[in-house]
């Protein structure tokens, strides 16, 4: 039978206990989920801009161990090609590594005089604010930095393929030589040098920009305050990154 | 580079090799979630079934139930390991797979998945050992002395008695409240560690399919479908063994097969009404989705429609609520009920139940997140490589054979097969 004292010391250090475990893992969730107050990555593509030569994803395959032959990619341009009777004929073959250098959307050729418009649409992983990859990994193994980019840890990674259903833009795959999830991640080694992500320096068109959403200064920033910016899918309430300008309502 | 030589190469993606595409799908979509995930929501429902059947009758009282239950219960400790077996096969890091209880992070619906199940596994055997231990100790007693395999025998029973060999008529009343009280536990974390199953899928916000508060209960209600089916088709199965062996067997009279016929009728009479009934329930709440996204109509609905109606329309329509739900309802609902018709509706139902999730496993998966192209899921039957052989047909069989060879061996230290003695006239 446990005494009255030995009750309530017990249950002091119980209690002690379980304030410091809530207080510390508050701590750590506060630090892995909140930005840093200096820096949050963010992404503009002006659609405008987008030629399709596909050189973004040859030079995202070569920088970040994605082999060229894989059918799967960090990074990918889209083709939209709207016909006049409204039918929208869009693709993304091998991700448009190849460019876009003929006429056959979908392997077939439409008659320049029944399209009505046709563009371009780069895409990569958005590194939401609130990313539902992050929410659904049983391990932790992705996880979101301080300054907003969401990582994968290859040596975690237990390969249930959860993330990649959960994620609403298709923007992960499982990586077919470490067999684990894969996933753009804005060249994170690059841009934390001061560097720009392989496909913005592989972009000639200037299609593509990354920038410090935090840094008035940052050309990004300017943009993206200044004009008239959309996101993709902000239905799934994941809070993107990547901002578009020109995006058309027909953009899956 | 074609698909071949990309994997000649090593360089395919998985889900390459059984995915096909049609129009426009994102680059990296492919069935990602294959066969072994069909598996996985299935076992797990036969196992939560099986031990609601089971508890029919320790907890609710329903005596009648009791043979069928107390296989029931064996049979559910036989299909746990096997809930677990499509996980592991379907892991790209098979060997990671205890990440989970090293660093689990709680916001995944999978995170808990391990904690819930070992709770349920360790309820599980708790049970059966307070059922049986009696028999254990009696095993122990009748063995004490052998020699040889009996020898063996008898030392595992010691073991099984935990050295609790207490057999006064309280430590008996003892043993059948503790049984009882575990199976009242063990009900609502059975249906847990289901619908626990149903929100892994119904909590996807990114797939238009999955995305329903219902997919839990509809889980639920198709796992107790599943399992009482099971149950009674392994059951009636083993029973048809023992009437083999009388016909066979020396010294076996009529007297023991009109005891296993009865027995046979008895177990159709008393599990076909829960049958029906949680049949009913699952196939309401089924319709009751699917009435809803029509009427609701939302973004996702264009493509749903075509999914549901066209593309899958055999899947589902025929070979899922036809086949699957409507014929045998009206077999075990009709009069004068045999044992064959019940082991074909039986099959019927099991079938349908598999189809279930099937439809909404790949179903989920065989349209684009750009909800404007398709995939199509081709099973792999001849295996090419691991990953064919563990996600294709033969992973799939392995996880169905698994139960039984399990239950062959349980069969070893406790009695599941019904026996029968000769009884007087």
């Amino acid at each position: 039978m446990i005494s009255r004292r030995g009750f309530l010391k017990y249950g002091a250090s119980a209690l002690a206990t379980s304030g410091l475990i809530t207080t510390t893992s508050g701590k750590i969730f506060a630090a892995a989920g909140s930005g840093s107050k200096d820096t949050r990555w963010a992404f503009l593509i002006d659609t405008h801009k987008c030629t399709g030569c596909g050189l973004c994803v040859k030079a995202c395959k070569l920088e970040n161990e994605v082999p060229m032959e894989a059918n799967a990619t960090r990074t990918w341009v889209e083709r939209y090609v709207i016909k006049h009777d409204g039918e929208v004929v869009a693709d993304s073959p091998h991700a448009g590594i190849d460019g876009y250098t003929r006429n056959d959307p979908q392997g077939r050729e439409i008659p320049e005089s029944d399209i009505a418009k046709s563009y371009f649409v780069p895409k990569l992983c958005n590194q939401c604010e609130k990313p539902a990859c992050v929410q659904v990994c049983p391990v932790g193994a992705t996880y979101q930095t301080a300054d907003g980019v969401v990582l994968v840890d290859r040596t975690w990674c237990i390969g249930c393929g959860y993330c990649i259903m959960a994620c609403p833009y298709g923007a992960r795959f499982f990586h077919p030589v470490f067999r684990v999830a894969e996933k753009c991640n804005w060249c994170y080694h690059r841009i934390t040098k001061g560097m720009d992500t392989a496909c913005v320096e592989a972009c000639s068109f200037g299609a593509r920009m990354v920038g410090n959403i935090m840094d008035p200064n940052d050309p990004l920033t300017k943009i993206i305050k200044t004009e008239r910016v959309s996101l993709l899918k902000e239905e799934y309430g994941t809070s993107p990154m990547a901002y578009y300008i020109g995006l058309d309502t027909l953009v899956r | 580079m074609d698909i071949a030589s990309v994997a000649q190469h090593g360089m395919e993606i998985h889900g390459e090799a059984w995915t096909v595409k049609e129009l426009f799908v994102y680059p990296n979509e492919f069935v990602v979630w294959s066969i072994q995930i069909v598996m996985y929501p299935y076992m797990t429902g036969l196992v939560a079934g099986a031990f609601v059947l089971s508890s029919l009758y320790h907890v609710f009282g329903q005596k009648e139930l009791e043979k069928i239950a107390t296989f029931s219960l064996a049979f559910s400790f036989c299909l746990l390991p096997v809930a677990m077996m499509p996980l592991q096969l379907h892991l790209q890091q098979p060997f990671r797979g205890t990440n989970v209880f090293f660093t689990p992070h709680f916001t995944s619906a999978i995170a808990a998945f391990g904690i819930v199940f070992t709770t349920y596994a360790f309820i599980v055997a708790s049970e059966i050992w307070f059922v049986y231990r009696k028999f254990f100790i009696d095993e122990a007693r009748r063995l004490k002395g052998a020699s040889g395999l009996d020898g063996i025998r008898c030392m595992i029973y010691n073991i099984l008695t935990l050295g609790a060999y207490d057999l006064s008529t309280d430590a008996l009343e003892t043993d059948h409240k503790a049984a009882k009280y575990l199976a009242g536990v063990g009900v609502p974390v059975a249906a847990f560690l289901h619908g626990y199953a149903g929100f892994i899928f119904g909590s996807v916000k990114a797939n238009a399919l999955w995305m329903t508060p219902l997919m839990p209960v509809i889980f639920i209600m198709s796992a107790i479908v599943s399992g009482i089916a099971l149950c009674m088709l392994t059951y009636i199965c083993l029973l048809e063994i023992s009437l083999i062996k009388a016909s066979v067997g020396k010294g076996k009279s009529e007297n023991i097969k009109s005891q296993v016929r009865a027995a046979q009728r008895e177990t159709i009479r008393l599990t076909r009404k829960y049958l029906l009934m949680f049949l009913v329930a699952a196939i309401s709440l089924e319709l009751l989705d699917l009435i809803f996204r029509g009427y609701t109509a939302v973004k996702s609905w264009d493509i749903l429609r075509s999914v549901i109606y066209e593309r899958d329309f055999n899947l589902i329509f025929v070979m899922q609520y036809g086949l699957g739900n409507l014929v045998p309802f009206i077999l075990l609902l009709l009069p004068r009920i045999s044992v064959k018709r019940t082991v074909v509706a039986l099959v019927l139902v099991m079938f349908g139940v598999f189809m279930m999730r099937w439809n909404v496993v790949i179903g989920g998966q065989s349209f684009s997140l750009t909800f404007s192209g398709f995939m199509h899921y081709h099973l792999p039957i001849i295996p090419h490589n691991w990953e064919t052989v563990k996600e294709g047909l033969v992973g799939a069989l392995a996880v169905i054979a698994t139960p039984y060879i399990l239950l062959v061996g349980l069969n070893f230290i406790i009695p599941v097969v019904p026996h029968f003695e000769e009884k007087p006239e």
